[in-house]
């Protein structure tokens, strides 16, 4: 017998909030969190287009040796993981009594690697890049601060799956509840925002080039998009078995009841629409449900010419034409990369909890693809029980989530 | 006999890097205790005398300093050492 896997907390710390609060009424009234980075241009970027977040005051949070080994994107994943075990319910006595585990996405560090080469370039003496540099470099830097930090005395490793990685390690999570093998988990996904992170991103130009009207450049699913803007921040999931979660008396967010992925096994960068297909089926026929069953989907659209129109041709063959709402939150946040998998759970969960769905901006002529998705393009007050969030990544990796509103 | 402002000096860069209540810091304080200092602070120890006092050590340097005074001591005859 599986153990059914739910959702008992989340925290979200994004380019549209640092809160759920703020979250909910960002995509409610369909705010943008894309700015302008100016130093960005001063070095060369071909866009000096970003998510606009600053990095979190953790003195009198955290003492100063565990502010020292936190990277940027781990400030980001403390914040988010602070609140969503708050709203768990799990405080320091139940992680001292309980195997908690921690399964976050990351694929990068960028900064903290650039400044330890600067240094030593500069200084030939290692010793001067600092004692926090290693533990901040390291890709798996947010599970190994956080586990530290939290005390999680469970499964404890990253998941680097690209702009999939967010969305990997809780699928990966759902798996290791549902048999049995760990009764909670932190999950998430954390992504730096520095100028750094993106310098090599930036030059394939990957991003677009609408500078002179931010809020317009993400616009997933449009004929006119030019490319993704680059994002980040840090989302956090509570994982639990409904048994544990029952004992306990937590409050249950909802279920996480179906798991796709796949390989394109195809190009590194060029997305195709086999692989994402495949995992959106996996998905259906793991959690046991029907296309017909999905009410909303959680595109992955990123406002790249060829990846979007993909993810459309990919959804039309499963979910035939005009079927559930399709949006990508991306064109309020941006593409929040390794963080995406998990954020965009909280942004759907949320609305889902609060019965509605954000728009998707920026949509304004379908192309031949789009054209044959329900796309809405101002909010839509709905209730929905049911929906699935793709995720997909460098070098072909998929990923699909089927959450559903949690029935006993 | 080390000059007043040096150790003035010193006091508030410890106190700040280490967060610890300056006040605490004496002569006849034991540093690692005081400061709450692991092998991996003395890393940042490095940083802070090459930022602050303008030469470079290696962590093993600091084997022998007991006391803030030792620390005082050191820092003086390395400073005047590089004059």
């Amino acid at each position: 017998m599986m153990n059914r896997v739910v959702i008992t907390g989340m925290g979200i710390y994004s380019c549209i909030g640092k809160n759920k609060e703020e979250v909910v009424s960002s995509l409610y009234n369909g705010v943008s969190g894309i700015g302008i980075d100016p130093v960005r241009k001063e070095y060369g970027y071909n866009s000096a287009l970003t998510g606009i977040l600053e990095r979190p005051d953790l003195k009198g949070c955290l003492d100063r040796k565990k502010r020292n080994y936190l990277s940027e994107q781990g400030m980001y994943a403390y914040v988010a993981t602070t609140e969503a075990l708050q709203q768990a319910g799990i405080d320091e006595d139940f992680l001292e009594k309980n195997e908690v585990g921690i399964l976050y996405g990351n694929d990068s560090s960028t900064e903290p690697v650039i400044h330890a080469v600067d240094v030593i370039r500069e200084k030939r003496n290692t010793a001067l890049v600092g004692s926090g540099s290693i533990f901040q470099s390291m890709n798996s830097t947010v599970t190994m601060n956080l586990s530290v930090i939290f005390k999680l005395r469970g499964i404890n490793f990253t998941i680097s799956g690209a702009c999939a990685s967010g969305s990997h390690a809780i699928g990966m999570g759902f798996l290791l509840i549902q048999s049995g093998l760990q009764e909670a988990i932190v999950c998430g996904g954390a992504q730096e925002v520095n100028m750094y992170s993106v310098g090599s991103f930036d030059g394939l130009s990957a991003f677009s080039s609408r500078e002179d009207n931010p809020g317009a450049a993400s616009r997933p699913f449009d004929k006119n998009r030019d490319g993704l803007v680059p994002s980040g921040g840090g989302a956090t999931v509570i994982l639990e078995s409904y048994e544990s979660a029952k004992r306990r008396g937590a409050t249950i967010l909802a279920e996480v009841i179906g798991y796709g992925f796949s390989s394109n096994g195809d190009h590194i960068s060029v997305p195709n629409i086999d692989g994402p297909k495949r995992s959106l089926e996996m998905a259906l026929r793991n959690a046991s449900l029907l296309p017909s069953d999905i009410r909303y989907i959680n595109a992955h659209a990123t406002s790249t010419p060829l990846g979007d129109l993909n993810e459309a041709h990919a959804i039309v063959q499963v979910f035939g034409e005009k079927s559930p709402y399709v949006t990508s939150t991306k064109s309020m946040t941006g593409h929040e990369m390794w963080m995406a998998g998990a954020s965009e759970i909280v942004y759907s969960t949320l609305m889902m909890e609060k019965g509605f769905i954000a728009p998707n901006l920026n949509f304004e002529e379908p192309d031949e693809a789009s054209s044959l998705l329900n796309i809405p393009t101002k909010t839509i007050e709905t209730e929905f029980d049911t929906y699935l969030s793709n995720s997909f990544g460098f070098g072909g990796t998929n990923s699909s989530l089927i959450i559903k509103k949690f029935t006993p | 006999m080390v000059d007043a402002a040096l150790i003035q000096k010193i006091n508030e860069k410890l106190a700040e890097e280490f967060e610890t209540d300056i006040e605490l810091i004496q002569p006849d304080a034991p540093l690692m205790q005081t400061l709450e200092l692991d092998s991996l602070d003395l890393v940042d120890m490095v940083v802070l005398v090459e930022q602050n006092f303008g030469f470079t050590l290696k962590a093993q340097d600091f084997i022998g300093i007991k006391t803030f005074q030792d620390f005082y001591d050191f820092i003086d005859s390395r400073v005047n050492e590089s004059k």
